[in-house]
Protein backbone atom coordinates (compact mmCIF):
# COMPACT_ATOMS: atom_id res chain seq x y z
CA UNK A 1 0.00 0.00 0.00
CA UNK A 2 1.02 3.57 -0.58
CA UNK A 3 0.46 6.19 2.12
CA UNK A 4 0.76 9.89 1.23
CA UNK A 5 1.51 12.43 3.96
CA UNK A 6 0.24 15.83 2.79
CA UNK A 7 -0.83 19.08 4.36
CA UNK A 8 -1.94 22.17 2.49
CA UNK A 9 -0.02 24.50 4.79
CA UNK A 10 3.73 24.07 4.95
CA UNK A 11 5.51 23.39 8.21
CA UNK A 12 2.67 21.55 9.91
CA UNK A 13 4.73 18.39 10.40
CA UNK A 14 4.60 16.28 7.23
CA UNK A 15 8.22 15.23 7.55
CA UNK A 16 7.81 14.62 11.30
CA UNK A 17 4.90 12.25 10.58
CA UNK A 18 6.54 10.58 7.55
CA UNK A 19 9.84 9.90 9.30
CA UNK A 20 8.10 8.62 12.43
CA UNK A 21 5.79 6.33 10.45
CA UNK A 22 8.79 4.90 8.59
CA UNK A 23 10.48 4.33 11.94
CA UNK A 24 7.60 2.43 13.57
CA UNK A 25 6.39 0.54 10.46
CA UNK A 26 6.94 -3.16 11.12
CA UNK A 27 7.50 -4.47 7.59
CA UNK A 28 10.08 -2.98 5.18
CA UNK A 29 8.97 0.20 3.42
CA UNK A 30 10.18 2.50 0.71
CA UNK A 31 10.46 5.98 2.20
CA UNK A 32 9.76 8.36 -0.70
CA UNK A 33 10.36 12.11 -0.56
CA UNK A 34 8.30 13.74 -3.33
CA UNK A 35 8.82 17.29 -2.07
CA UNK A 36 11.43 17.74 -4.79
CA UNK A 37 11.69 21.53 -4.31
CA UNK A 38 12.64 21.24 -0.66
CA UNK A 39 13.28 17.58 0.23
CA UNK A 40 13.84 17.09 3.98
CA UNK A 41 13.06 13.47 4.83
CA UNK A 42 16.71 12.39 4.41
CA UNK A 43 17.79 14.95 7.03
CA UNK A 44 15.89 12.96 9.66
CA UNK A 45 16.18 9.36 8.39
CA UNK A 46 19.88 9.69 7.40
CA UNK A 47 19.77 6.99 4.70
CA UNK A 48 22.89 5.54 3.16
CA UNK A 49 22.74 6.69 -0.46
CA UNK A 50 23.86 4.01 -2.89
CA UNK A 51 23.17 5.50 -6.31
CA UNK A 52 21.75 8.41 -8.26
CA UNK A 53 20.82 9.51 -11.74
CA UNK A 54 19.95 12.77 -13.44
CA UNK A 55 16.41 13.40 -14.61
CA UNK A 56 16.04 15.27 -17.87
CA UNK A 57 13.26 16.71 -19.95
CA UNK A 58 13.25 16.32 -23.71
CA UNK A 59 13.36 19.69 -25.40
CA UNK A 60 13.81 20.61 -29.09
CA UNK A 61 17.09 21.37 -30.86
CA UNK A 62 17.00 23.17 -34.20
CA UNK A 63 18.94 22.14 -37.28
CA UNK A 64 19.02 25.46 -39.15
CA UNK A 65 20.11 23.78 -42.39
CA UNK A 66 16.87 21.76 -42.50
CA UNK A 67 14.42 24.37 -41.09
CA UNK A 68 12.15 25.85 -43.79
CA UNK A 69 10.82 28.58 -41.41
CA UNK A 70 7.25 27.34 -41.81
CA UNK A 71 6.48 28.25 -38.18
CA UNK A 72 4.17 25.29 -37.45
CA UNK A 73 6.14 24.41 -34.32
CA UNK A 74 5.65 27.90 -32.85
CA UNK A 75 1.94 27.85 -33.67
CA UNK A 76 1.46 24.54 -31.86
CA UNK A 77 3.59 25.37 -28.80
CA UNK A 78 1.34 26.50 -25.93
CA UNK A 79 4.23 27.59 -23.74
CA UNK A 80 6.07 30.09 -25.97
CA UNK A 81 9.11 27.81 -25.87
CA UNK A 82 9.73 27.85 -29.62
CA UNK A 83 8.94 30.74 -31.89
CA UNK A 84 9.64 31.99 -35.39
CA UNK A 85 10.79 35.58 -34.96
CA UNK A 86 11.03 37.13 -38.39
CA UNK A 87 13.26 34.70 -40.26
CA UNK A 88 14.87 33.23 -37.16
CA UNK A 89 13.52 30.20 -35.27
CA UNK A 90 14.36 30.44 -31.59
CA UNK A 91 13.89 28.15 -28.60
CA UNK A 92 13.40 29.17 -24.98
CA UNK A 93 14.43 25.98 -23.18
CA UNK A 94 13.29 27.07 -19.68
CA UNK A 95 9.72 27.52 -20.94
CA UNK A 96 9.48 24.07 -22.54
CA UNK A 97 7.12 21.51 -20.97
CA UNK A 98 8.60 18.62 -22.97
CA UNK A 99 5.39 17.70 -24.79
CA UNK A 100 7.29 16.77 -27.95
CA UNK A 101 4.69 18.44 -30.19
CA UNK A 102 7.14 20.62 -32.12
CA UNK A 103 9.40 17.69 -32.95
CA UNK A 104 6.41 15.61 -34.08
CA UNK A 105 4.86 18.34 -36.24
CA UNK A 106 8.01 19.57 -38.02
CA UNK A 107 7.59 18.59 -41.71
CA UNK A 108 11.33 18.89 -42.42
CA UNK A 109 12.68 16.79 -39.56
CA UNK A 110 14.61 19.91 -38.51
CA UNK A 111 13.94 19.43 -34.79
CA UNK A 112 15.62 16.75 -32.76
CA UNK A 113 15.72 15.87 -29.08
CA UNK A 114 17.91 17.78 -26.69
CA UNK A 115 17.72 17.73 -22.90
CA UNK A 116 17.16 20.10 -20.02
CA UNK A 117 18.33 18.95 -16.63
CA UNK A 118 15.45 18.84 -14.13
CA UNK A 119 17.30 17.57 -11.12
CA UNK A 120 18.64 14.47 -9.46
CA UNK A 121 17.07 11.24 -8.29
CA UNK A 122 18.88 9.62 -5.36
CA UNK A 123 18.21 6.34 -3.60
CA UNK A 124 19.65 4.03 -1.02
CA UNK A 125 19.14 1.94 2.12
CA UNK A 126 17.80 2.94 5.50
CA UNK A 127 18.08 -0.04 7.85
CA UNK A 128 15.51 -2.58 6.69
CA UNK A 129 13.93 0.09 4.49
CA UNK A 130 14.71 1.60 1.13
CA UNK A 131 14.88 5.34 0.51
CA UNK A 132 14.15 7.39 -2.61
CA UNK A 133 14.08 11.12 -3.25
CA UNK A 134 14.17 13.73 -6.00
CA UNK A 135 15.95 17.05 -5.75
CA UNK A 136 15.01 19.84 -8.15
CA UNK A 137 17.87 21.76 -9.75
CA UNK A 138 17.99 25.29 -8.28
CA UNK A 139 16.64 27.56 -11.01
CA UNK A 140 14.38 24.89 -12.53
CA UNK A 141 10.74 26.01 -12.34
CA UNK A 142 8.83 22.79 -13.00
CA UNK A 143 8.63 20.14 -10.31
CA UNK A 144 5.94 17.74 -11.72
CA UNK A 145 8.20 16.36 -14.51
CA UNK A 146 10.89 15.48 -11.96
CA UNK A 147 8.21 13.96 -9.71
CA UNK A 148 7.12 11.76 -12.63
CA UNK A 149 10.72 10.62 -13.11
CA UNK A 150 11.02 9.81 -9.38
CA UNK A 151 7.80 7.80 -9.57
CA UNK A 152 9.23 5.84 -12.51
CA UNK A 153 12.18 4.92 -10.30
CA UNK A 154 9.74 3.92 -7.56
CA UNK A 155 8.08 1.59 -10.07
CA UNK A 156 11.48 -0.02 -10.76
CA UNK A 157 12.14 -0.46 -7.03
CA UNK A 158 8.71 -2.02 -6.48
CA UNK A 159 9.19 -4.34 -9.46
CA UNK A 160 12.59 -5.40 -8.13
CA UNK A 161 11.03 -6.34 -4.80
CA UNK A 162 7.89 -7.93 -6.29
CA UNK A 163 9.07 -11.40 -5.26
CA UNK A 164 9.46 -10.37 -1.58
CA UNK A 165 7.42 -12.43 0.86
CA UNK A 166 5.78 -9.24 2.17
CA UNK A 167 5.13 -6.58 -0.50
CA UNK A 168 6.83 -3.30 0.36
CA UNK A 169 4.63 -0.44 1.48
CA UNK A 170 5.47 3.10 0.40
CA UNK A 171 5.37 6.15 2.67
CA UNK A 172 5.31 9.38 0.68
CA UNK A 173 6.36 12.76 2.07
CA UNK A 174 4.39 15.18 -0.17
CA UNK A 175 5.05 18.84 -0.95
CA UNK A 176 2.89 21.53 0.71
CA UNK A 177 0.01 23.23 -1.07
CA UNK A 178 -2.91 21.92 -3.07
CA UNK A 179 -1.83 22.73 -6.63
CA UNK A 180 -0.28 20.42 -9.21
CA UNK A 181 2.83 19.26 -7.28
CA UNK A 182 0.77 18.23 -4.23
CA UNK A 183 -1.88 16.53 -6.38
CA UNK A 184 0.88 14.71 -8.29
CA UNK A 185 2.33 13.41 -5.04
CA UNK A 186 -0.91 11.97 -3.64
CA UNK A 187 -2.71 10.78 -6.78
CA UNK A 188 -1.27 7.25 -6.79
CA UNK A 189 -1.64 6.62 -3.06
CA UNK A 190 -4.11 4.35 -1.29
CA UNK A 191 -4.63 6.67 1.66
CA UNK A 192 -3.90 10.31 2.40
CA UNK A 193 -2.87 11.61 5.82
CA UNK A 194 -3.52 15.35 6.18
CA UNK A 195 -1.18 16.85 8.75
CA UNK A 196 -2.43 20.10 10.23
CA UNK A 197 -2.20 22.28 13.32
CA UNK A 198 -5.16 23.73 15.22
CA UNK A 199 -4.59 27.34 14.16
CA UNK A 200 -6.52 29.56 11.70
CA UNK A 201 -3.85 29.09 9.00
CA UNK A 202 -3.62 25.34 9.63
CA UNK A 203 -7.39 24.99 9.48
CA UNK A 204 -7.89 27.08 6.32
CA UNK A 205 -5.20 25.23 4.37
CA UNK A 206 -6.32 21.79 5.61
CA UNK A 207 -9.82 22.55 4.37
CA UNK A 208 -8.38 23.51 0.96
CA UNK A 209 -6.40 20.27 0.88
CA UNK A 210 -9.39 18.18 1.93
CA UNK A 211 -11.55 19.74 -0.79
CA UNK A 212 -8.77 19.32 -3.37
CA UNK A 213 -8.16 15.65 -2.59
CA UNK A 214 -11.79 14.61 -2.01
CA UNK A 215 -12.65 14.07 -5.73
CA UNK A 216 -9.96 11.36 -5.89
CA UNK A 217 -12.14 9.24 -3.61
CA UNK A 218 -9.31 7.99 -1.42
CA UNK A 219 -9.56 7.28 2.30
CA UNK A 220 -8.33 10.32 4.23
CA UNK A 221 -7.63 11.12 7.84
CA UNK A 222 -6.10 13.90 9.86
CA UNK A 223 -3.11 14.12 12.16
CA UNK A 224 -3.31 17.18 14.38
CA UNK A 225 0.15 18.38 15.29
CA UNK A 226 0.76 20.85 18.13
CA UNK A 227 -2.59 19.85 19.66
CA UNK A 228 -3.51 22.26 22.45
CA UNK A 229 -1.80 25.22 20.78
CA UNK A 230 -4.68 26.99 19.10
CA UNK A 231 -8.45 26.82 18.76
CA UNK A 232 -11.18 24.31 17.91
CA UNK A 233 -11.87 25.08 14.21
CA UNK A 234 -10.02 22.00 12.91
CA UNK A 235 -11.89 19.72 15.32
CA UNK A 236 -15.27 21.28 14.48
CA UNK A 237 -14.63 20.87 10.75
CA UNK A 238 -13.51 17.22 11.06
CA UNK A 239 -16.60 16.52 13.10
CA UNK A 240 -18.87 18.27 10.63
CA UNK A 241 -17.55 16.58 7.46
CA UNK A 242 -16.90 13.21 9.18
CA UNK A 243 -13.17 13.37 8.60
CA UNK A 244 -11.50 11.03 11.05
CA UNK A 245 -8.73 12.31 13.34
CA UNK A 246 -6.14 9.52 13.21
CA UNK A 247 -3.79 10.97 15.81
CA UNK A 248 -2.86 14.03 17.84
CA UNK A 249 0.68 15.10 18.64
CA UNK A 250 0.70 17.41 21.67
CA UNK A 251 2.09 20.94 21.58
CA UNK A 252 5.31 20.66 23.51
CA UNK A 253 8.46 22.73 23.21
CA UNK A 254 10.49 19.53 23.79
CA UNK A 255 9.12 18.07 20.54
CA UNK A 256 10.04 21.24 18.64
CA UNK A 257 13.54 21.04 20.13
CA UNK A 258 13.88 17.36 19.20
CA UNK A 259 12.87 18.20 15.62
CA UNK A 260 15.35 21.08 15.58
CA UNK A 261 17.98 18.57 16.66
CA UNK A 262 17.20 16.34 13.66
CA UNK A 263 15.53 13.59 15.73
CA UNK A 264 12.80 11.27 14.49
CA UNK A 265 9.98 12.21 16.88
CA UNK A 266 8.68 8.66 17.41
CA UNK A 267 12.14 7.76 18.71
CA UNK A 268 12.27 10.69 21.14
CA UNK A 269 10.07 9.17 23.87
CA UNK A 270 7.87 6.14 24.65
CA UNK A 271 4.80 8.34 24.60
CA UNK A 272 5.59 9.52 21.06
CA UNK A 273 6.40 5.99 19.93
CA UNK A 274 2.97 4.81 21.10
CA UNK A 275 1.23 7.65 19.24
CA UNK A 276 2.87 6.62 15.96
CA UNK A 277 2.35 2.87 16.49
CA UNK A 278 -1.37 3.58 16.92
CA UNK A 279 -1.30 5.83 13.85
CA UNK A 280 0.39 3.08 11.79
CA UNK A 281 -2.26 0.56 12.92
CA UNK A 282 -5.05 2.98 12.06
CA UNK A 283 -3.57 3.70 8.63
CA UNK A 284 -3.18 -0.01 7.80
CA UNK A 285 -6.75 -0.69 8.86
CA UNK A 286 -8.19 2.17 6.76
CA UNK A 287 -6.00 1.66 3.69
CA UNK A 288 -6.13 -2.13 3.78
CA UNK A 289 -9.33 -2.65 1.82
CA UNK A 290 -8.32 -0.02 -0.74
CA UNK A 291 -4.69 -0.96 -1.18
CA UNK A 292 -2.90 -2.06 -4.31
CA UNK A 293 -0.42 -4.89 -3.99
CA UNK A 294 3.05 -3.80 -5.07
CA UNK A 295 3.54 -3.62 -8.84
CA UNK A 296 3.67 -0.47 -10.95
CA UNK A 297 3.78 3.03 -9.52
CA UNK B 1 8.93 51.43 -6.83
CA UNK B 2 10.38 49.14 -4.18
CA UNK B 3 9.25 45.55 -3.96
CA UNK B 4 10.02 43.52 -0.83
CA UNK B 5 9.27 39.79 -0.96
CA UNK B 6 9.08 37.53 2.09
CA UNK B 7 10.02 33.90 1.35
CA UNK B 8 11.31 30.93 3.31
CA UNK B 9 12.05 27.78 1.33
CA UNK B 10 10.49 25.65 4.05
CA UNK B 11 6.84 26.20 4.89
CA UNK B 12 5.61 27.11 8.36
CA UNK B 13 8.59 29.22 9.42
CA UNK B 14 6.36 32.27 10.00
CA UNK B 15 6.34 34.10 6.64
CA UNK B 16 2.71 35.13 6.73
CA UNK B 17 2.58 36.16 10.40
CA UNK B 18 5.66 38.32 9.88
CA UNK B 19 4.40 39.77 6.59
CA UNK B 20 1.08 40.69 8.22
CA UNK B 21 3.01 42.61 10.90
CA UNK B 22 5.16 44.33 8.24
CA UNK B 23 1.94 45.25 6.41
CA UNK B 24 0.82 46.91 9.64
CA UNK B 25 4.13 48.76 10.12
CA UNK B 26 4.78 49.80 6.50
CA UNK B 27 3.63 53.06 4.96
CA UNK B 28 2.55 53.98 1.42
CA UNK B 29 2.33 50.39 0.31
CA UNK B 30 0.31 47.78 -1.54
CA UNK B 31 0.07 44.39 0.13
CA UNK B 32 0.32 41.40 -2.15
CA UNK B 33 -0.28 37.75 -1.22
CA UNK B 34 1.63 35.77 -3.83
CA UNK B 35 0.77 32.44 -2.24
CA UNK B 36 -2.02 31.71 -4.70
CA UNK B 37 -2.17 28.04 -3.77
CA UNK B 38 -2.73 28.11 0.01
CA UNK B 39 -3.07 31.83 0.83
CA UNK B 40 -3.50 32.77 4.49
CA UNK B 41 -2.82 36.50 4.83
CA UNK B 42 -6.50 37.39 4.27
CA UNK B 43 -7.28 35.56 7.53
CA UNK B 44 -5.44 38.33 9.40
CA UNK B 45 -6.09 41.29 7.10
CA UNK B 46 -9.81 40.58 6.51
CA UNK B 47 -10.05 42.20 3.06
CA UNK B 48 -13.17 44.20 2.22
CA UNK B 49 -14.77 45.73 -0.90
CA UNK B 50 -13.25 42.90 -2.84
CA UNK B 51 -13.34 43.00 -6.63
CA UNK B 52 -13.05 39.51 -8.06
CA UNK B 53 -11.77 38.61 -11.54
CA UNK B 54 -11.71 35.14 -13.08
CA UNK B 55 -8.20 33.89 -13.92
CA UNK B 56 -8.16 32.01 -17.19
CA UNK B 57 -4.88 30.55 -18.33
CA UNK B 58 -4.18 28.10 -21.09
CA UNK B 59 -6.50 25.33 -22.21
CA UNK B 60 -7.35 21.76 -21.41
CA UNK B 61 -8.00 18.84 -23.71
CA UNK B 62 -11.42 17.17 -23.59
CA UNK B 63 -12.23 14.12 -25.74
CA UNK B 64 -15.61 14.18 -27.44
CA UNK B 65 -16.84 10.58 -27.10
CA UNK B 66 -19.24 10.94 -30.08
CA UNK B 67 -16.37 11.66 -32.46
CA UNK B 68 -13.61 9.51 -30.92
CA UNK B 69 -12.78 6.40 -32.98
CA UNK B 70 -10.50 4.91 -30.32
CA UNK B 71 -7.37 4.86 -32.49
CA UNK B 72 -5.15 5.51 -29.46
CA UNK B 73 -3.01 8.22 -31.09
CA UNK B 74 -3.56 10.61 -28.15
CA UNK B 75 -2.54 7.94 -25.64
CA UNK B 76 0.58 7.21 -27.67
CA UNK B 77 1.63 10.87 -27.92
CA UNK B 78 0.78 12.29 -24.47
CA UNK B 79 3.94 12.79 -22.43
CA UNK B 80 2.02 13.31 -19.18
CA UNK B 81 0.08 10.06 -18.84
CA UNK B 82 -3.09 12.12 -18.99
CA UNK B 83 -5.01 9.89 -21.40
CA UNK B 84 -7.01 7.06 -19.85
CA UNK B 85 -8.36 4.12 -21.85
CA UNK B 86 -11.01 1.79 -20.58
CA UNK B 87 -12.61 -0.73 -22.99
CA UNK B 88 -11.86 1.53 -25.97
CA UNK B 89 -13.36 4.55 -24.20
CA UNK B 90 -10.73 7.32 -24.12
CA UNK B 91 -10.78 10.22 -21.70
CA UNK B 92 -8.40 12.89 -20.37
CA UNK B 93 -7.49 13.20 -16.70
CA UNK B 94 -7.65 16.98 -16.16
CA UNK B 95 -5.29 16.71 -13.17
CA UNK B 96 -2.55 15.38 -15.44
CA UNK B 97 -3.27 17.38 -18.62
CA UNK B 98 -0.78 20.24 -19.12
CA UNK B 99 -2.68 21.77 -22.02
CA UNK B 100 0.07 21.21 -24.62
CA UNK B 101 -2.41 20.63 -27.51
CA UNK B 102 -0.44 17.71 -28.94
CA UNK B 103 -3.41 15.31 -28.73
CA UNK B 104 -5.73 17.96 -30.23
CA UNK B 105 -3.35 18.54 -33.14
CA UNK B 106 -2.66 14.90 -33.94
CA UNK B 107 -6.15 13.42 -33.46
CA UNK B 108 -7.00 12.17 -36.96
CA UNK B 109 -10.76 12.76 -36.54
CA UNK B 110 -10.67 16.09 -34.65
CA UNK B 111 -12.39 14.52 -31.66
CA UNK B 112 -10.57 16.53 -28.99
CA UNK B 113 -11.85 19.93 -27.87
CA UNK B 114 -9.53 22.51 -26.29
CA UNK B 115 -11.56 24.90 -24.13
CA UNK B 116 -10.13 27.68 -21.94
CA UNK B 117 -8.95 26.58 -18.55
CA UNK B 118 -10.42 28.47 -15.62
CA UNK B 119 -7.72 28.29 -12.97
CA UNK B 120 -9.04 30.48 -10.16
CA UNK B 121 -9.75 34.09 -9.20
CA UNK B 122 -7.69 37.11 -8.35
CA UNK B 123 -8.89 39.91 -6.11
CA UNK B 124 -8.30 43.58 -5.42
CA UNK B 125 -9.37 44.59 -1.92
CA UNK B 126 -9.13 47.17 0.83
CA UNK B 127 -7.71 46.29 4.24
CA UNK B 128 -7.08 48.26 7.42
CA UNK B 129 -3.37 48.26 6.46
CA UNK B 130 -3.86 49.44 2.87
CA UNK B 131 -4.89 48.06 -0.51
CA UNK B 132 -4.30 44.36 -1.14
CA UNK B 133 -3.94 42.17 -4.23
CA UNK B 134 -4.51 38.46 -3.72
CA UNK B 135 -5.80 35.33 -5.41
CA UNK B 136 -6.95 31.75 -5.01
CA UNK B 137 -6.23 29.02 -7.52
CA UNK B 138 -8.75 26.25 -7.88
CA UNK B 139 -7.44 23.09 -6.20
CA UNK B 140 -5.05 21.04 -8.32
CA UNK B 141 -4.44 23.80 -10.88
CA UNK B 142 -1.12 24.75 -12.33
CA UNK B 143 -0.01 27.99 -13.99
CA UNK B 144 0.50 29.48 -10.56
CA UNK B 145 3.63 31.20 -11.91
CA UNK B 146 1.53 33.09 -14.45
CA UNK B 147 -0.95 34.09 -11.76
CA UNK B 148 1.89 35.27 -9.51
CA UNK B 149 3.24 37.42 -12.38
CA UNK B 150 -0.26 38.81 -12.99
CA UNK B 151 -0.67 39.74 -9.30
CA UNK B 152 2.66 41.57 -9.30
CA UNK B 153 1.62 43.50 -12.41
CA UNK B 154 -1.74 44.42 -10.83
CA UNK B 155 -0.04 45.46 -7.59
CA UNK B 156 2.32 47.76 -9.53
CA UNK B 157 -0.59 49.30 -11.46
CA UNK B 158 -2.51 49.87 -8.24
CA UNK B 159 0.52 51.43 -6.52
CA UNK B 160 0.96 53.69 -9.56
CA UNK B 161 -2.69 54.81 -9.47
CA UNK B 162 -2.62 55.52 -5.77
CA UNK B 163 0.84 57.07 -5.70
CA UNK B 164 2.28 54.39 -3.38
CA UNK B 165 5.94 53.45 -3.48
CA UNK B 166 6.25 50.03 -1.86
CA UNK B 167 4.91 46.58 -2.70
CA UNK B 168 5.10 44.16 0.20
CA UNK B 169 4.60 40.56 -0.86
CA UNK B 170 4.12 37.28 0.95
CA UNK B 171 5.62 34.42 -1.08
CA UNK B 172 5.17 30.65 -1.26
CA UNK B 173 7.28 27.84 0.13
CA UNK B 174 9.60 25.94 -2.18
CA UNK B 175 11.92 27.03 -5.00
CA UNK B 176 9.80 26.19 -8.05
CA UNK B 177 7.62 28.01 -10.53
CA UNK B 178 5.64 30.33 -8.19
CA UNK B 179 8.75 31.32 -6.22
CA UNK B 180 10.75 32.05 -9.37
CA UNK B 181 7.85 34.14 -10.71
CA UNK B 182 7.65 36.09 -7.44
CA UNK B 183 11.40 36.71 -7.21
CA UNK B 184 12.48 38.14 -10.56
CA UNK B 185 13.44 41.80 -10.27
CA UNK B 186 12.36 42.44 -6.65
CA UNK B 187 14.30 45.04 -4.63
CA UNK B 188 14.89 42.72 -1.68
CA UNK B 189 14.05 39.16 -0.69
CA UNK B 190 13.65 38.59 3.06
CA UNK B 191 14.12 34.91 3.89
CA UNK B 192 12.40 33.76 7.09
CA UNK B 193 14.01 30.57 8.35
CA UNK B 194 14.13 28.48 11.52
CA UNK B 195 17.06 26.72 13.22
CA UNK B 196 16.13 23.16 12.25
CA UNK B 197 17.89 20.83 9.80
CA UNK B 198 15.07 21.33 7.29
CA UNK B 199 14.83 25.09 7.89
CA UNK B 200 18.54 25.53 7.21
CA UNK B 201 18.61 23.13 4.22
CA UNK B 202 15.63 24.85 2.57
CA UNK B 203 16.92 28.37 3.36
CA UNK B 204 20.21 27.52 1.63
CA UNK B 205 18.37 26.37 -1.50
CA UNK B 206 16.14 29.45 -1.69
CA UNK B 207 19.16 31.69 -0.96
CA UNK B 208 20.99 29.98 -3.82
CA UNK B 209 17.96 30.73 -6.01
CA UNK B 210 18.20 34.44 -5.04
CA UNK B 211 21.87 34.32 -6.04
CA UNK B 212 20.94 32.64 -9.34
CA UNK B 213 18.68 35.61 -10.18
CA UNK B 214 20.98 38.25 -8.62
CA UNK B 215 18.42 39.31 -6.02
CA UNK B 216 19.71 40.95 -2.80
CA UNK B 217 18.60 38.85 0.16
CA UNK B 218 18.50 39.12 3.93
CA UNK B 219 17.66 36.62 6.63
CA UNK B 220 15.46 36.48 9.72
CA UNK B 221 15.89 33.49 12.04
CA UNK B 222 12.52 32.81 13.65
CA UNK B 223 12.32 30.53 16.75
CA UNK B 224 16.11 30.97 16.98
CA UNK B 225 16.19 29.64 20.56
CA UNK B 226 14.95 26.15 19.55
CA UNK B 227 18.49 25.21 18.62
CA UNK B 228 21.20 27.80 19.04
CA UNK B 229 23.78 25.62 17.28
CA UNK B 230 21.65 25.49 14.12
CA UNK B 231 20.98 29.23 14.47
CA UNK B 232 24.72 29.88 14.64
CA UNK B 233 25.23 27.74 11.52
CA UNK B 234 22.62 29.82 9.67
CA UNK B 235 24.32 33.04 10.79
CA UNK B 236 27.71 31.74 9.64
CA UNK B 237 26.24 30.76 6.27
CA UNK B 238 24.65 34.21 5.84
CA UNK B 239 27.88 36.01 6.64
CA UNK B 240 29.85 33.80 4.27
CA UNK B 241 27.40 34.44 1.43
CA UNK B 242 27.08 38.15 2.17
CA UNK B 243 23.40 38.15 3.14
CA UNK B 244 22.18 40.74 5.64
CA UNK B 245 21.15 39.26 8.99
CA UNK B 246 18.07 41.25 9.94
CA UNK B 247 17.72 39.60 13.33
CA UNK B 248 16.52 36.70 15.42
CA UNK B 249 13.07 36.12 16.91
CA UNK B 250 12.20 33.73 19.75
CA UNK B 251 9.91 30.69 19.69
CA UNK B 252 6.81 32.25 21.24
CA UNK B 253 3.19 31.04 21.15
CA UNK B 254 2.08 34.70 21.33
CA UNK B 255 2.21 34.62 17.53
CA UNK B 256 -0.54 31.96 17.49
CA UNK B 257 -2.67 33.90 19.96
CA UNK B 258 -2.50 36.96 17.72
CA UNK B 259 -3.40 34.79 14.71
CA UNK B 260 -6.46 33.41 16.50
CA UNK B 261 -7.49 37.01 17.23
CA UNK B 262 -7.06 37.80 13.52
CA UNK B 263 -4.49 40.43 14.47
CA UNK B 264 -0.98 41.17 13.32
CA UNK B 265 1.44 40.46 16.17
CA UNK B 266 2.26 44.19 16.27
CA UNK B 267 -1.43 45.02 16.86
CA UNK B 268 -1.85 42.41 19.55
CA UNK B 269 -1.38 43.27 23.23
CA UNK B 270 1.98 44.69 24.33
CA UNK B 271 4.61 41.98 23.77
CA UNK B 272 8.37 41.64 23.34
CA UNK B 273 8.10 39.68 20.13
CA UNK B 274 6.38 42.65 18.47
CA UNK B 275 9.03 45.07 19.74
CA UNK B 276 11.84 42.95 18.29
CA UNK B 277 9.95 42.55 15.04
CA UNK B 278 9.43 46.31 14.78
CA UNK B 279 13.20 46.78 15.09
CA UNK B 280 13.74 44.24 12.32
CA UNK B 281 11.26 46.04 10.05
CA UNK B 282 13.02 49.36 10.60
CA UNK B 283 16.26 47.71 9.57
CA UNK B 284 14.68 46.16 6.45
CA UNK B 285 13.20 49.45 5.31
CA UNK B 286 16.55 51.21 5.77
CA UNK B 287 18.22 48.78 3.35
CA UNK B 288 15.92 49.67 0.45
CA UNK B 289 16.49 53.01 -1.23
CA UNK B 290 13.84 55.67 -0.74
CA UNK B 291 11.78 56.22 -3.88
CA UNK B 292 12.11 59.73 -5.28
Amino acid sequence: MKIAVASGKGGTGKTTVSSSLVSVWESPVIALDLDVEEPNLHLFLNPEFTDKRMANMEIPKIDDALCSKCGQCGELCQFKAISLMGEVLMTFPEMCHGCGGCIAICPEGALTKDFRELGEITWGKNGKNEFLMGRLRVGEAMSPPLMRAVKEKLGEMLDASSTDVIPKDVIIDAPPGVSCPAINAVMDSDLIILVTEPTPFGFYDMKLAHEAFLPMGKPMGVVINRAGLGNSEVYDYCNEVKLEIFAEIPYDRKIAEAYANGDVISESSDEMKQIFISLADKVKEKAGSNASQGGAA
Amino acid sequence: MNEILIISGKGGTGKTSLTAAFAHLAKNHVICDLDVDAPDMHLILKPENTKSVEFISGHEAVINPDKCEACGKCLEMCQYGAVNENDDIFSINPLKCEGCKVCVEFCPVDAIDFPDRKCGHWYSSDTRFGPMIHAQLFPGEENSGLLVSLLRKKAKELAGEKGLDLILSDGTPGIGCPVIASLSGVTLAVIVTEPTPSGRHDMERVAELCGHFNIPAGIIINKYDLNEKEAAAIEAYSRKKGFTLFGNLPHDPVITRAMINAQAITEYEDNDFAKQLTGIWEQIIRTVKPVK
